[in-house]
């Protein structure tokens, strides 16, 4: 903006001496807002034309499509001696373009796999930028030493400087790169994490070693004060953005009433958090991320669905121009700045950043105290991971001009952020495809194999879950007791225990679960009945199965087997909201339990069912006493299997699956069913009273159930008949049992769940027997 | 933590579950605190829902399962040893104790393990693993867009392949072959370091 010059009074009074002007231009006044959208349009329109060409994005991360266009741009620039736009300084881009990409970050991080990793984190973060600085710092202050090179007038501090500058691992490219590729939640995490904490120790480190480099020596005194400073700026940094996450969450408390502008404060809160730790030069990137981590879990909360919604969107909106944003004028300013070349200090920066990826050897440090200790592929992306990007390149340029080689330090960072993201995030796809299909390679499992381990993996996540983390876990317990007891209180506008399946039902946004169900309601009763099933298969001839089916097989099931803890893999997506179809399936399937569970007080709390009041079993004792079952072949251990108390999961019918019922054994079932209870049902339901607002839809969605049994019924009608006797399951269930012909010989003790609702009554009069409160 | 005997005294049979199952007294100290903080109502047993607030496991496709390998037939709720009885399976396994003192497999032995894993398709606890029981725990596994076709023939692979007295559904004794040449420990561990 070029100096307003006329004032639009003194034009109009010049014209309007003349004639009234019909049309007039005043550029300069629009330039700057002009020019910012310009660019924005520009550089999306890239990222539209990226995805034109599929397979280009395949393989090229975007960060290097875009600083490519930026460099097309740039040379076009430079080529008409156009300057770039000055707004692009570095202030312009720590203050503006950084802190929508890091709060997306920090918004759509996922908590828990961070705070399992939190040891890691630090380790890398702290020891490994110390060790990456320090080491090539020395180093290069090593080559300047010798007079060949021509850069003997930098000095140890200055080298340090620099060092520092370019050690710092940068979020974005991270993000960029590693969003393609898939890698397991652990190492994204600790890779993100480690890229989000290095910038507390860089910020340390640069200033640090910006003081001294003025100074001629270096006081041990010095030092001490530097390490006091790191400690300041890493915790005073988690602790402001904490402190604005309580304040942002407590605002909305009181935000019922005003809700188009709820999303604003969550942009405002952490905004300011970030402004603030500029403020006082602690680091304002851990500062948004606590703030944003904190502020999350409550907000969502108290927020409406559509402001959670909003927040979301938006917030990924943001953080994605801004990405765009930065690759592009890292490409555009590459070309039109002043450079300064030397290449021995260039190259040898260059050596050294690989050689002191002393990455590796932290790795080997740290991976006896990790719970999962990471394999080769996790360690190779793990030394992959660690991308130099825009931080660094903001750094440079912030350096005071009094270092007599800023120019040269300039050029070194923008060639090392363009080696390493062009380098390495080019390159890490084919690694890590290349160790993949090597593992699988190697694995010719059968099918078998990789069902049952697919099984345990998610046992023991399950267990895991269960268990709690054992290293750290009473301090996240007491957090959470805490946390139930004072925080939600004050938070939450209204509070109640938190219930899981209802939290999680909520925040997956009820009604998108029930027009699912809806849509796909036809399907379901379509797909897989197992009855339909086995009625065609009744004399099944053994199939043949060629080479390529199994490996089709294969293929399938990799494909779509959910993966451990798929929600949270679905976070590292970065340009995509986090996608929780896999979750709603998951849940459509227990959707039953969940609908009971979401019933106001419709099963009495207090009095406890005890199992001799229900079951007609004296307690304790096995089905398999009572009736004693017809069995060809019996397992020596089924002994300690029905001892280690599965069988009886069978009569949960709430749980699961159905059961396998006997239509032949019709009696039996029939009158086991009459007097065996479903306990748990009660038990689902005890916490859940204040869940009043719920009943709505799950009338709703009670009819839409009851619209999906007729299909299954149709099959059964003969044998299901009798088994009718209102103990029906609503199980919403894509699997409905079948008759266990095949196996006439050993009649399991069956439980038969009836898979429907044959009414949408209310479901208290489905059990009349069952519900003292009647 | 307190692995000291003392500070144990308020949990029922400390000494009994620490020799049973190869636990040491810190792993039950902090089992007994997880314990605890599950159960809501602090009635010194849990129920099914305490197990259901554990979010993780609700989306866990095979949560159900799990939850109800920890219910003992004819019981619907889960007092503190059973509770660590089950959760002894995923030790890793120790070589030296192949066989304890009262001459009963130890919990974490591989074969007890894959009993486990075994359970958790065998829902009806006839000692076989049918081809609905296989077909369900596929469905569960598997994305809802996987056809009727494909998980059919993707179970009759399954038992085709490690049903060998053809029976038609697969015994402990198969489901162990079939996976033999796999790591077992490894697989169905959890590092309880403390």
């Amino acid at each position: 903006m070029c100096g307003a010059l006329f004032s639009v009074d003194d034009l109009k009074l010049k014209y309007v001496k003349d004639n009234l002007p019909v049309f007039t231009m005043d550029y300069p006044r629009i330039q700057i807002p002009f020019e910012v959208t310009l660019w924005i349009l520009l550089a999306s329109f890239a990222k539209i034309g990226f995805h034109v060409y599929h397979k280009v994005t395949v393989w090229v991360p975007e960060s290097c499509l875009l600083i490519t266009i930026g460099l097309i741009v740039g040379a076009i620039m430079h080529s008409v001696q156009e300057e770039p736009p000055a707004v692009l300084t570095s202030n312009v881009f720590l203050l503006y373009m950084l802190p929508p990409i890091v709060l997306d970050s920090g918004y759509f991080m996922p908590t828990r796999p961070f705070f399992e990793n939190i040891g890691t984190v630090l380790w890398f973060a702290v020891v490994g930028t110390l060790w990456n600085s320090i080491g090539i710092g020395m180093s290069l202050f090593a080559i300047c030493q010798i007079e060949a090179f021509g850069v003997q007038d930098i000095n140890l501090q200055e080298n340090l400087l620099f060092a520092s500058i370019i050690s710092a691992v940068d979020p974005v490219a991270v993000l960029s790169v590693f969003e393609d590729v898939s890698v397991n939640e652990n190492l994204y995490i600790v890779v993100f994490g480690e890229s989000l904490f290095s910038d507390a120790v860089t910020v340390v480190l640069y200033n640090m070693f910006n003081f001294v480099a003025d100074m001629p020596v270096v006081e041990p005194e010095d030092v001490f004060l530097g390490v006091a400073n790191f400690f300041v700026v890493g915790l005073g940094g988690i602790v402001f953005g904490i402190l604005f996450g309580f304040v942002s969450a407590f605002t909305t408390r009181f935000t019922s009433k005003v809700r188009e502008i709820e999303p604003l404060f969550i942009f405002m809160y952490s905004y300011l958090a970030y402004l603030v730790a500029e403020l006082f030069a602690i680091s304002s990137i851990m500062a948004i991320v606590t703030c944003a981590l904190t502020m999350k879990y409550y907000v969502e909360e108290n927020v409406s669905q559509r402001s959670c919604t909003t927040i979301r969107h938006v917030v990924k909106m943001l953080g994605s121009i801004s990405e765009t944003l930065i690759f592009f004028f890292l490409g555009v300013v590459t070309l039109t700045t002043e450079h300064e070349w030397n290449w021995a200090y260039i190259l040898f920066t260059l050596l050294f950043y690989f050689i002191v990826l002393g990455v590796v050897v932290l790795i080997q440090i740290i991976n006896p105290f990790r719970t999962i200790p990471f394999n080769l592929k996790d360690q190779l992306g793990l030394a992959y991971g660690g991308l130099r990007g825009a931080i660094s390149f903001a750094l440079a340029f912030t350096l005071p001009d009094n270092i007599g080689r800023k120019k040269l330090f300039i050029t070194a960072t923008i060639a090392i952020i363009l080696f390493t993201v062009f380098l390495q995030g080019i390159s890490i796809r084919p690694l890590i495809e290349y160790i993949n299909v090597r593992r699988t390679n190697r694995n010719l499992d059968t099918i078998n194999v990789e069902v049952h381990c697919r099984l345990m993996e998610h046992t023991i996540a399950g267990i895991e879950d269960l268990c709690g983390q054992w290293s750290r876990f009473y301090w996240k317990d007491k957090f959470l007791k805490f946390n139930n007891r004072i925080l939600r209180k004050i938070l939450i506008r209204d509070s109640r225990a938190e219930s899981s399946i209802v939290a999680l039902y909520k925040k997956l946004e009820l009604q998108d679960a029930m027009e699912i169900l809806d849509n796909v309601a036809g399907d379901i009763s379509a797909a897989p009945s197992i009855v339909s099933l086995y009625e065609e298969k009744k004399n099944p001839k053994p199939k043949t199965f060629m080479a390529s089916d199994l490996r089709n097989m294969h293929n399938i099931l990799s494909k779509n087997m959910y993966n451990i803890r798929q929600r949270t893999v679905a976070f590292t997506r970065k340009h995509a909201l986090p996608n929780d179809q896999h979750t709603k399936e998951i849940l459509i399937r227990r959707h039953a339990s969940i609908r009971r569970s979401l019933r106001p007080g419709s099963f009495q709390t207090s009095s406890v069912p005890r199992s001799q009041k229900y079951f007609s079993l004296p307690a304790g004792q096995n089905l398999d006493s009572r009736f004693p079952p017809r069995r060809l072949n019996r397992e020596d251990d089924q002994e300690t299997m029905s001892e280690v108390a599965y069988s009886a999961a069978g009569r949960r019918s709430r749980f699961s699956e159905p059961r396998h019922p006997s239509s032949s054994r019709a009696m039996m079932p029939m009158h086991r069913l009459d007097t065996l209870k479903e306990a748990t049902s009660v038990d689902v339901l005890n916490e859940n009273k204040e869940n009043s607002g719920r009943a709505g839809t799950t009338r709703s969605s009670a009819s839409s159930s009851g619209s999906r049994v007729p299909v299954p019924c149709q099959h059964r009608s003969p044998t299901r008949a009798q088994d009718d006797n209102g103990h029906s399951d609503n199980v919403i269930h894509v699997h409905h049992e079948a008759e266990d012909d095949h196996q006439p010989a050993s009649p399991p003790p069956a439980w038969a769940v009836e898979p429907r609702d044959t009414t949408t009554r209310n479901p208290l009069l489905r059990r009349p027997q069952w519900n003292p409160k009647k | 933590m307190g692995s000291s005997k003392s500070s144990l005294r308020h949990i029922p049979n400390a000494q009994e579950l620490i020799q049973d199952t190869g636990f040491s007294a810190a792993h039950i100290q902090r089992l007994y605190e997880r314990f605890d903080l599950l159960d809501r109502d602090q009635m010194g047993r849990l129920r099914v829902p305490d197990f259901e607030a554990i979010s993780h496991l609700a989306m866990n496709p095979i949560g159900d399962r799990i939850i109800a390998a920890f219910f003992s037939p004819g019981k619907d709720t889960v007092d503190f040893p059973s509770f660590v009885r089950i959760l002894a399976h995923f030790q890793p396994t120790d070589d030296n104790r192949t066989r304890d003192s009262s001459g009963k497999e130890p919990y974490n032995s591989p074969n007890r393990k894959l009993q486990f894993a075994f359970q958790l398709y065998d829902q009806d606890g006839d000692g076989k693993i049918s081809r609905a029981e296989l077909l369900q725990v596929l469905q569960e596994m598997l994305g809802m867009q996987v056809t009727d076709e494909l998980l059919q023939s993707i179970a009759e692979r399954a038992i085709q392949e490690a049903d060998l007295d053809q029976d038609d559904a697969i015994s402990f004794d198969e489901f162990k072959k079939c996976l033999e040449k796999v790591d077992i420990d490894q697989k169905m561990r959890i590092g309880f370091l403390s």
